[in-house]
Formats: C-alpha cells, structure tokens, sequence
C-alpha cells in the first residue's frame, strides 16, 4: 500500500473535506515539479486538465454531491494511451507533435468519473523494451535507486506510483511491461485477462498480446482501478469486458487455495530472488492455502513465441508510421518513397527497427512456415498446458522477473539476453491469462522483489483476493523510495 | 498454329451498405474530400475495427445467389503493403479461409464459368492529382468489397464480357450492389495467358489490373492475347508479370515482373474474431433473398403467360420485376401491365442506367388501379393510355384524369335507347347484318361508342345490339 494513503483513503479524505480536490492535485503537481526532473517518469503534465477537473469535483463537494471511488483522484496515463487533445507520442521521436482527435476507451471512462489526470508517463519507444531507456525521452529512473532503471516499457508509470507522484496509473503489459517495472520499482502492477479491458486508442504494438491495467500502491487500489476500466466495449471487438466487479471479493480468504509453483518459472532465478519467492510460498501456506508443485514444459518455448509473434504484429501494425498524415517528417527527401523510408530510418529507434525488422523477416514469404506458424502452433501449445496446470492448482505462483531491477544501461548492451528476462512475464500474454506483481521483500541488492499470481482467463476476483490477502499478511511498507513524493 | 486465350477474372465489387466494413462512416459516392472518415477509416493509432454485420451478410447473400459453399468459419487476415491510400500499411481482407467457395456463373449457352472464392475486404483511399500536387481522399477507405475470383474458365473476351454481365445482372438483383462501373465499384484485375489450340496444360499468364470498362477490358484482352501469341509464334517467352492497361493506345504494358512481386506477408487480424455464419443465420439470409432471376424468367412465361422476349425484359431487373408484379396483381390480363412498362415506361428511360434506376413516378398501385379500370370496362385501352401518360407526367393517380362522368358508365336503360337510337341511324348496317353479315354490326357498335364518348361497354353494348336486332322489334326496316 502507498505511503500516503490508499485510493480508497483519498476519497474519503475528500468526501469528508480534510482535504480540496484542488489542494489535492495541487500537491501532486508540486511533487511532480520537484521529483520529476530527476526521475523522468512523466514525458508531459497536464496541469490545465488537472486543476479543471479537480475544480469540477469541488464544485461537486460544494454542491453536496458525493463522489464516485475515483472521481477527484490524481492519476497518470501511459504515453500510448491516446488522450484526445493531449500529445500521445509513445515516447517515439515518429510520434512527437501527434494530438489525438478521440480518447482511449479507458481514459473516457476514467474521464467520465472525473479522474484527475496529472500527465502522462514515460514507456520504452512503442512499448518496446525492459528498462524504459528506449525513450525518446531518455529512461526513467527508479525512485527506489536512482541508479538503477525503472523498468519497462510502463517504467514512468512505475516509478511515478512508487515516487507518490500520482495516487495510480495506467500501463500496458504486452510482454510483462505493467508487471515487469512494478516489481523492479515495488509497486503492485495488474495485467487482466486478454479482453477484459478495452484497447480502444491502446497505440497497439502487438495486438493480440496488449492489454491496459494499473499500476498501484496496493492491491486493493489496482482492484478499485481494475473495475472502472473493465468493460464491455464495442469498438473492440476482442473486448467482453469482466466477469464479475473484483472489489467485492478481496476480502474472501484463500484457505484451502491451491497455489501452484512450476518449476519452470525458477530456472535460472537469482538465489535472492527466489529465497524472497520461497517466502512468499510460506505466507501463502500460514494462511491455509496448499503449495502444489508441478512442470510446466512449455514455459521453456515462451520467449521465442513471444518474440516472434509480437514483432510480427508489431511489424504489421507499425507499417502506418510513414510522415504522410501526422507524426514526424524527414526534412529534405527526393520523393515519396524516398520520404517515407527517411522517415521511417529517422523516426524510429534502434529497438523498435530491430523489432520491425525481425517480424517482417518471420512473416516473409519462405521464413513464414519456419517461424510465424510454428510460434503459432506453440502458442496454442502453450495455452492448452496452462488450461492443465489450472486443473492442478488456483492460482500459479512465480517471480515477475528473475532479477531486480537492472543497473542503466544493462538493457542497451545485449539485446538477447535482455529478452530472456522477460521469461517469468511472457506466458500470461501468450495465454491471455491474468497476471499481477506484487511486492514480496528485497533482493540481496536490497531492491524490491515481485511475486507473480498467474490465474486462468477471467479468474480476476480468485486472483486478486489471493494477491490481496497476501499484501496484507506480509505488507512491505514502502519506504526507500528516494522520492518525497506527496505528504498529506 | 492455332492458339487459345485461357482467362480468369478477379472481381471488386463494392457492396451497398449503408455504412464502411470496419466503422460507421456513410458509404456514399463522392462528397467533399475527407468528409466521410473517421479514425478508424483513416487508420489513426489506436483505432481498432469492427466488423459490419451487413457486409457478411451481403457477401454470404452473393455467394448463395452464385452457387458457393459458404464458410461457416471464415477469417480476417491482414494484407501489408504499402501505399499512401492505403492509411494502416495493411488491407484488412480474408486470405486462406474466405466466406464463399466454389461456386459458378452460367452463361447463355449454358457454359458455367467456375468460381474459386469470395473473399470480403476494405477499400483503400484515392490518390487525386492536382495543381502539381498529391491529395489523398480517404472517403472511399473502408467501403466494403466483395472480391469474386473465377476459375480460368473463360476462352474469349465476349465471354468475358457476358460472365461480367452475368455478375452484375446477379449483384444488382440481390441488391448487394449497384455495379456500377463509372463510379468504380465494379473492377476488374484481368489473368490472362495463351496456349495451342487443343493442349491442356496451362501458358505463363500475364495480370492486367483495374480494368473498369467493358470496353476497356474487351480491348486490353484482344490485345494482350495478340502479344502473347506473337511472342510463342516468335519463339520468345511470355514474362509472368503484372501489366497496366492504356486506355489511350489500346496496349498493354509491363508494370512489374514476378520478382518485383509484393510479399503481402499475410497474417490472421488480431484485432478481430472469427467470423461464425451457422445454420440458422444462413437460413435467414436465404429467406430474405429475392427469387433467382433465372427461375422468376420461367416463371413470367409460365404464370403470366409472357412470351419470351417480354418475360426476360421484365425480369432482367429486380425493381422492375417487382413493379411488373405489383402492377399486375389480381388483373386479368398480365400482358396489359407488361405492355405499359416495356411501352409507355420504358419510352421514358432512354438509357440502361436510367432503367436500373427505374425511378418512375407512378407507383405500381396507381398502374394497377388504372388497369382495374380497363378490367371492369370502365374504359378502353385508349383512354388508359393516355390517361397512363398524363400520369407519368405529373405522378398522380388515374382519378385525377377521369371524370365521375368518365367512369360513371351509362345505365342500361340509357343505353338501350342509344342502341335504338344508334340502330335507327344505320340502317344499311343493320340489313346487312340481319342478312348474315355478322361483322356489319361493329358499325352500329361504334356508333353507340360515339354516342357515349367511348362511356358503354362495347361487350355489353353488343349483347343488347345483338339481342334488340334479332327479336327485330323495335327496327323499322324499310
């Protein structure tokens, strides 16, 4: 849980009039203006859209009227989550200058409740990447060390959560980039099911893998967060929206829970890092939930699936980024064709031209059979080995990341073996399963440490109850966090 | 040698619907540049699809009415290429698992061209030059498409020709679209090769893309035939190749070769789900689906008792057909509502477009009650046609052109005296007839007629001519 109150704390501070949304926000945009230069979690704040809406929820108060759980909260969005009127740039240089014309189905309903919105955070270029540096803006750092990186490709999200420079977040997680940073910045990061959230205005990088969730101070934040913007939308059509309002199940204990741990997921774990994990087992089992421990084989395939059908669709859905109809554009150019490869080479980052080229290449013709439709075949592998696993267990415990939060700069040096950090993360994509971060102690580094609860498709509630009664029993107090961030 | 031309047509029809394949936008023909998208048509980031249910529905109605197999679980595939019309770098369009398959066209002489598929897809934008400049209009980005892709069935360009006309006749039928050419939402991509009279395997074809002319495609295809042929006669081989028809000379010329081909890389849409048309759908669609035009001929000749010629220029056309139908309902001669339409009507739709449109300002009601009138000797065939005419001019009803006068008829006692009247007047005409001249009382007849202003009915009229002169009571001969 945040340091300064939880959303639920917030609110009622609110209601109660302790506290202006005003004051409120203004806090927040004071903490930003301090801490931020530093950590560059946020790419751009947003104080006229903040100070009129907290001005509405006053109006509001003043008028008698009580609020809705997160209306007058302050909050921050992913900069590839299109705000209409509001620079949405991916943290790309292809991206800068582009505004908007129409709101991301989760900000229009965030916006609808008067959410607070205080800017919009920092991500790796397109969402591509481990540690945020491939920013267009440069990385973020992690407020726990500031010599280390926040995480990726939601590091600004994270590292504004764990800063206090916002009460929540909005990330997305198409590889583990809600999980992943939280973790390394030791907040709690939520990736719903596949469908469970609207992508509507989510920039896609892949479309099949994407999906929009919190980032929190705790658990029972993501899960107030987490039933705003799941819903039903018709404009995705991959998009059933949630089974059931998670909040009200938080509380149900998980005695008698299976909690499953494949030894897949620990190969290769640092020894701190699964000591913290095995911790964790041992709260789950004082509070009455059984350890079920099996194989999940096919986790080994999950890093080359995931690479290969991410920057497949990547490839795909990047092809539109040409100078023509808003964006950047090369200066000086002879003609079309020659405009839009200027573009393109200057436009994009070294990561995200790596992607692109490599989906391009399992998509061509001759290479297709090889890669794409075999990564395919194993995708669907995969999912039916996850569909067995739930029969054994509730609910799959395992870390986020194999590591801490890496060192600057780590990412840059070997692509590859940064990919394989993203072991733990990538199979709840390509299952479509859901998946949160929670804090679970420190490393040897004494950064923080994420446990992973991986449930089956729509198992929301289970999931978050068990994250929840973790949370509880062995509550980290966030301090350490080099960032001031907001005291009330 | 004698050599054959071995063809097969890839056909773009944009179909009817009210609103784009992926968004609501209006489908609509032309409109100010760019006024008819929206993000989803222009592609902006973040946007996602949604597929219009009428557009499946259209496509699968198209394959029923073409004898396919319809896929009850097709897919949407992304196509990457890239072109400034085309705003996301991919056409959303079905690749391994379309709507329909293997279905055919009957042409005249009962040859049936095969066809493989029918796949649904998007329309791209359109590139406009102008003042030394490139716009991009993406009103037609998104409109939906039906692609109909034959088997390389066809052996000349006048089949050609009658297969497009066959589709078009069948489209516009249906009601999937209105095939119309000028405005580009029927084209053509021509696959067309030659081989020796008499020999099966198949010559290196050459495509000839967006032909959308009749005329264009009659020639580019003459044309192409001849190159090819010139090219075995001397010894050369034909280059498979994509080529560009110029409307100006009439030739074909190279666009790009096999090597410079596109790779589409194609993969599913994951931004969609499958498209699932069970049972029940299907028997739905087929329920709403007009009467095949082939059956709705024979039966014009059967039902109505049309002869040929009339039957299949009725039939030809839905809206027309339909009309004819409602015309004539419940009346006792069908060929009176055909001869109104294929005369009066059709004088004043002097094109084959303006008859697709049939836009006639008298409803099939109105035609109807006029021939009512005929049917109850209310008037004659005549009065009819120029009442239907006054009717055509102004698109009101025939009530507005015949008096109470008009229709009131004459009692009979009135008539009877007209007859003696009539008959008193004429008396060399009744001598002849009692003298066996039975073809002498039609001048009698028509004096009666003159008498009423055309008011009495000739059939009644003649039963009491008939009967007055035989008694021969009341006719003083002298």
């Amino acid at each position: 849980m945040g340091k300064y109150g939880t959303i639920a704390r917030l609110h009622a501070r609110l209601e109660k009039k302790e506290i202006s949304c005003t004051e409120l926000t203004k806090a927040y945009l004071g903490a930003i203006g301090k801490e931020n230069g530093g950590l560059n979690a946020y790419v751009k704040v947003t104080p006229e859209i903040a100070l009129d809406t907290a001005a509405k929820v006053d109006a509001k108060l003043a008028a008698g009227e009580s609020l809705s759980p997160l209306e007058g909260i302050p909050m921050t969005l992913k900069d590839n989550i299109s705000t209409k009127g509001v620079e949405t740039t991916c943290c790309s240089k292809m991206l800068r200058g582009y505004i908007p014309v129409y709101d991301a189905a989760v900000w229009k309903a965030l916006k609808a409740q008067n959410a607070v919105l205080l800017g919009k955070t920092n991500m790796d270029e397109f969402a591509m990447g481990s540690s945020c540096e491939t920013s267009c803006f440069g990385g973020a750092k992690n407020p726990r060390d500031r010599s280390r990186v926040a995480g990726g490709s939601s590091g600004g999200a994270a590292a504004a959560v764990s800063a206090g420079l916002a009460a929540y977040a909005l990330g997305s997680d198409t590889g583990g980039s809600i999980r992943q940073p939280a973790s390394f910045c030791g907040v709690v990061g939520f990736k719903p099911t596949y469908g469970a959230v609207s992508r509507y205005g989510l920039i896609a990088y892949a479309s099949s893998f994407d999906q929009i969730g919190p980032i929190a101070p705790s658990v029972e934040d993501a899960a107030l967060v987490y039933d705003a913007i799941s819903a039903y939308d018709p404009m995705d059509s991959t998009c059933s929206g949630s089974r059931e309002p998670v909040c009200s199940a938080l509380g149900n204990g998980v005695r008698g829970k299976r909690i499953g741990v494949a030894k897949e997921f620990f190969d290769g774990v640092r020894p701190d890092v699964a000591k913290a994990l095995a911790d964790a087992a041992d709260v789950f089992r004082a509070l009455g939930a059984q350890i079920v421990e099996f194989s999940l084989p096919p986790v080994k395939y999950c890093v080359p699936v995931y690479y290969i059908l991410a920057c497949a669709e990547a490839s795909s859905n990047l092809g539109r980024y040409d100078g023509i109809r808003y964006g950047y554009r090369t200066e000086h150019y002879a003609d079309r064709n020659d405009m839009v490869c200027k573009t393109r080479s200057e436009g994009f980052g070294a990561e995200v031209k790596r992607r692109i080229l490599l989906g391009t290449y399992v998509l061509s013709a001759g290479y297709y059979d090889a890669y794409y439709k075999k990564a395919q075949s194993l995708r669907g592998a995969i999912v039916r080995s996850f569909d067995a696993a739930f029969r054994k267990c509730d609910v799959i415990l395992a870390p986020t990341v194999p590591t801490t939060a890496f060192p600057e700069h780590y990412a840059a040096k070997d692509p590859v073996e940064t990919y394989l950090t993203d072991i733990c993360t990538v199979p709840a994509n390509i299952a479509g399963l859901p998946g949160i971060s929670v804090p679970c102690g420190r490393g040897g580094d004494g950064m923080p440490v994420g446990m992973q609860l991986i449930g089956p498709k729509f198992s929301e509630a289970a999931l978050l109850c068990a994250a929840n009664q973790y949370e509880l029993a062995a509550r980290e107090t966030a301090t350490g966090a080099t960032g001031t961030g907001v005291g009330l | 040698m004698s050599y054959e031309m071995v063809c097969g047509l890839e056909t773009h029809v944009e179909l009817a619907t009210k609103t784009k394949i992926f968004c609501s936008c209006t489908t609509e023909f032309g409109g100010e540049p760019n006024t008819h998208c929206c993000p989803v048509c222009t592609g902006m980031p973040g946007t996602l699809p949604k597929l219009n249910r009428a557009v499946v529905e259209y496509a699968v109605t198209a394959g029923l009415a073409t004898h396919c197999e319809i896929n009850p679980d097709a897919k949407m595939d992304r196509k990457n290429y890239v072109y400034p019309d085309l705003p996301k770098a991919y056409q959303i369009s079905q690749y391994d698992q379309p709507l329909c398959r293997n279905g055919w066209v009957e042409l005249s002489g009962g040859k049936k061209i095969r066809l493989t598929r029918i796949h649904i897809e998007e329309d791209a934008g359109k590139l406009v030059h102008e003042r030394g400049n490139t716009f991009i209009d993406y009103n037609r980005s998104g409109v939906p498409l039906i692609e109909i892709v034959s088997e390389p069935d066809i052996r000349s360009a006048a089949e050609a020709i009658e297969y497009l006309e066959k589709l078009q006749t069948i489209l516009r039928y249906i009601g999937v679209s209105d095939c119309k050419m000028q405005e580009g939402s029927l084209r053509c991509d021509v696959n067309i090769s030659v081989r020796p009279e008499g020999s099966i395997g198949l010559g290196t074809r050459t495509e000839i893309k967006n032909m959308n002319s009749f005329s264009h495609i009659m020639r580019a295809m003459e044309y192409e035939t001849g190159r090819q042929i010139d090219l075995l006669e001397s010894g050369e081989a034909v280059a498979q190749e994509t080529r560009r028809y110029d409307e100006k000379t009439g030739y074909t010329e190279g666009m790009r070769g096999k090597e410079d081909a596109d790779d589409y890389r194609y993969f599913r849409e994951p931004d969609l789900v499958a498209i699932r048309v069970d049972k029940a759908a299907l028997k739905e669609i087929r329920s709403r689906m007009p009467e095949d035009p082939q059956l709705r001929l024979a039966r014009f000749k059967r039902d109505y008792g049309l002869p040929e010629d009339t039957a299949r220029r009725l039939a030809e056309r839905r809206k027309i057909a339909d009309y004819f139908e409602a015309a004539a309902k419940g009346r006792k001669d069908p060929r009176a509502a055909a001869n109104c339409i294929l005369g009066p009507i059709f004088a004043r739709l002097s094109t084959d477009a303006e008859k697709d449109e049939f836009h006639i300002n008298v409803p099939p009601e109105n035609l109807n009650a006029l021939l009512k009138l005929l049917d109850e000797g209310k008037i004659r065939s005549s009065q009819m046609k120029a009442t239907l005419e006054k009717m055509l001019d102004t698109g009101k009803p025939a009530s507005a052109f015949l008096s109470e006068k008009d229709l009131a008829g004459v009692s009979e006692d009135d008539l009877r005296k007209i007859c003696e009247q009539a008959a008193a007047a004429n008396p060399d005409a009744v001598r002849d007839y009692l003298g066996g001249k039975e073809k002498a009382l039609k001048a009698v007849l028509g004096a009666v007629m003159k008498a009423t202003r055309g008011r009495a009915n000739p059939q009644e009229t003649e039963k009491i001519l008939a009967e007055m002169l035989q008694k021969g009571k009341p006719v003083e001969l002298t």
